[in-house]
């Protein structure tokens, strides 16, 4: 595993790019924990100041300090993005697998449930859900929420990966060898499941962070707490984009986007290492 | 046979998915702590205004008669699907009393114009940019196409749109900011409209397009890079047949089949971005029907545009599989 991390960083452009910048975002999110004002409150420091040395990315319309705001924001979007894919992970994988090995009529029903939430656009329902709850969503509640919903595009995924393992030579060997299922599954399967569900993991909190913002500008979260979305939600409230507070508008996005493409080359780094076809294709081309 | 082993399960998933969604919509606000009832009269009595305690409980009684909420669990199951069969999704609470299924009628052109052309649009252009990267592989352009068609991709809807109507309403003030068509425009079909509509549709069609072209990109990449080494193109290469000709009719032609199951399977992710384009743009449709309902607290009206989009996806999504047989002969002939 360790061998496999150390070969991409060395040899593929797009993992160091994505690895370091990912790195970098939890080093800006561990600082905010240093934050010398209350993230929450207004009027901490005064208003609509440009950046200087005191308030390096200048301070808002509300009266925050707009550099220590981003990095509370990014701590508390990566926060919510890593318990959302943690739930959605724990659904997908342990479905996934179960439909994959077990097969017959569990697998049929499996399969039907998650090909509707598939189907069923996911970003009315989640509407219809953070409307109700509104005051009461908490990075924690909106978290558990996105991650209920989004876990059938991987779970179909890690059953067809094992339906494919199931039918290669090395498990028939196996079992024709007397190995024992489990043995099978963890010493033969697992190393080429990890990967997947790493760059699967990845796929889901860039899409958690994108449902995380479109929620939040749309007012459907608690607007007190700091995160990217929000952020943007005040600062579209407050008018920056017509006041030209360029500072206050820009900051989130591009940090988003910046985050979202770093993990986005992580995962394809990891995908492409998975398929042997991309990595004959990019040999070839070189 | 085909009507058998094709047709039939295909439907029964179709109703599986409608009877799994619509009962989602169902149970969804009776699992959640917080009642709608109790919030639409907390905002009634916040107002200031003095409600005499009978003509409260009256109130809860017809809004809970309103948002079918009366009753055993069972029973107000049943009243549901009842009302859903009649076409009845109850009125706006905003707009009282019109009926939420007319206000959705109203925005459903301007969505589904939105969504039907930045659909057909990204779906052209990105698999043929990916059927030219297959078959050109070492181009510089080629290369430059794939690089901004997977570094645009990850990136929200939101987001993206957000970035243009800065760059391209404000800062570069080319387009209009919001609307379908500019105030006091005069309705017709004439030049002068038809004009101002693509005007205004241009920002919201573009930020959508730009964002799907790199998925379609990718996929016709993948699945085209395998065709080019089918025998069938090695046999056309040796016949000396003209390159444009093999690219179309023979890598393309075989690679487009996933490419309509993909847009099958995306159609409601794709949706789902067309409401949230239309909020950033303000753009008449269905998604910003839904963020007045957001704003002005209109369960009705949520719910009914939830029962609406599941419906509608849905039915769209069996269409396309339903069309699918008369382009891959394989399913044909099973």
């Amino acid at each position: 595993m360790f061998n496999v991390f150390k070969r991409l960083f060395r040899h593929d452009k797009r993992f160091t790019f994505g690895f370091s910048v990912l790195t970098l975002f939890i080093v800006i999110a561990v600082i905010s924990l240093f934050a010398p004002y209350n993230m929450k409150a207004w009027n901490t420091v005064p208003r609509d100041m440009p950046s200087s040395w005191k308030y390096l990315l200048g301070t808002n319309s509300l009266g925050q300090d707009i550099f220590w705001q981003a990095t509370a924001a990014i701590k508390n979007s990566l926060i919510l993005a890593l318990i959302a894919a943690l739930i959605s992970r724990v659904i997908a994988i342990i479905l996934g697998l179960l439909a994959g090995y077990k097969g017959g009529l569990f697998d049929r029903i499996v399969m039907t449930i998650n090909d509707s939430f598939i189907i069923i656009p996911l970003f009315p329902i989640l509407i219809l859900i953070a409307s109700i709850l509104r005051t009461s969503l908490s990075i924690t509640v909106l978290g558990i929420i996105i991650g209920l919903f989004g876990w059938a595009w991987d779970a179909r995924l890690f059953r067809s990966q094992i339906l494919s393992l199931k039918e290669r030579e090395f498990t028939k060997t196996a079992v024709l060898s007397g190995m024992k299922t489990y043995k099978i599954i963890i010493s033969e399967h697992m190393p080429y499941i990890i990967p997947l569900i790493m760059a699967a993991t990845i796929n889901n909190v860039i899409w958690v962070l994108g449902m995380e913002v479109t929620l939040s500008m749309l007012g459907l979260s608690n607007l007190n707490t700091p995160t990217i979305g929000t952020m943007i939600y005040w600062a579209l409230q407050y008018q920056a984009i017509f006041l030209e507070m360029w500072n206050w508008i820009l900051t989130p996005i591009i940090s988003c986007i910046v985050l979202i493409l770093a993990l986005y080359m992580l995962s394809t780094s990891i995908s492409e290492y998975l398929d042997p076809r991309t990595r004959l294709q990019l040999i070839k081309e070189e | 046979m085909v009507f058998k082993k094709y047709f039939i399960p295909r439907f029964i998933q179709y109703l599986t998915v409608l009877f799994i969604g619509i009962t989602l919509v169902f149970i969804i606000p009776r699992l959640l702590p917080s009642d709608p009832v109790e919030h639409q009269l907390n905002r009634m009595t916040a107002q200031g205004q003095y409600l005499d305690p009978a003509a409260v409980e009256e109130m809860r009684e017809t809004l809970q008669e309103l948002y079918g909420l009366k009753g055993g669990l069972l029973e107000q199951y049943l009243i549901y699907w009842k009302r859903l069969f009649t076409g009845n999704l109850g009125p706006s609470f905003t707009q009282f009393p019109t009926p939420v299924i007319q206000l959705i009628k109203i925005s459903l052109p301007w969505t589904a114009g939105l969504l039907l052309v930045s659909l057909l649009l990204s779906w052209l252009i990105g698999t043929v940019l990916g059927g030219i990267k297959v078959s050109f592989p070492n181009s510089i352009v080629a290369k430059i196409i794939e690089f901004f068609a997977m570094g645009i991709r990850p990136i929200p809807y939101y987001i993206m749109a957000l970035v243009l109507l800065i760059l391209f309403a404000f800062v570069f003030p080319v387009f209009p900011m919001t609307g379908g068509y500019s105030m006091g425009a005069e309705i017709g079909f004439n030049l002068k409209f038809i004009l101002d509509l693509l005007r205004h549709a241009f920002l919201p069609i573009m930020s959508m397009v730009v964002l799907e072209i790199g998925g379609w990109f990718i996929q016709m990449r993948n699945v085209a890079s395998n065709v080019i080494e089918e025998d069938y193109v090695v046999y056309a290469e040796a016949l000396g047949l003209p390159k444009i000709k093999i690219i179309f009719r023979y890598i393309m032609r075989n690679a487009i089949i996933p490419q309509i199951t993909g847009l099958a399977l995306n159609l409601g992710f794709i949706f789902g971005g067309a409401l949230i384009t239309e909020i950033v743009f303000s753009y008449p449709g269905i998604g910003t029907l839904l963020y007045s309902a957001i704003l002005a607290g209109d369960y009705n009206l949520i719910m009914g545009v939830n029962i609406f989009s599941i419906v509608g996806v849905s039915t769209a999504m069996l269409i396309i599989d339903l069309i699918y047989p008369l382009l891959d002969p394989r399913v044909r002939y099973q």
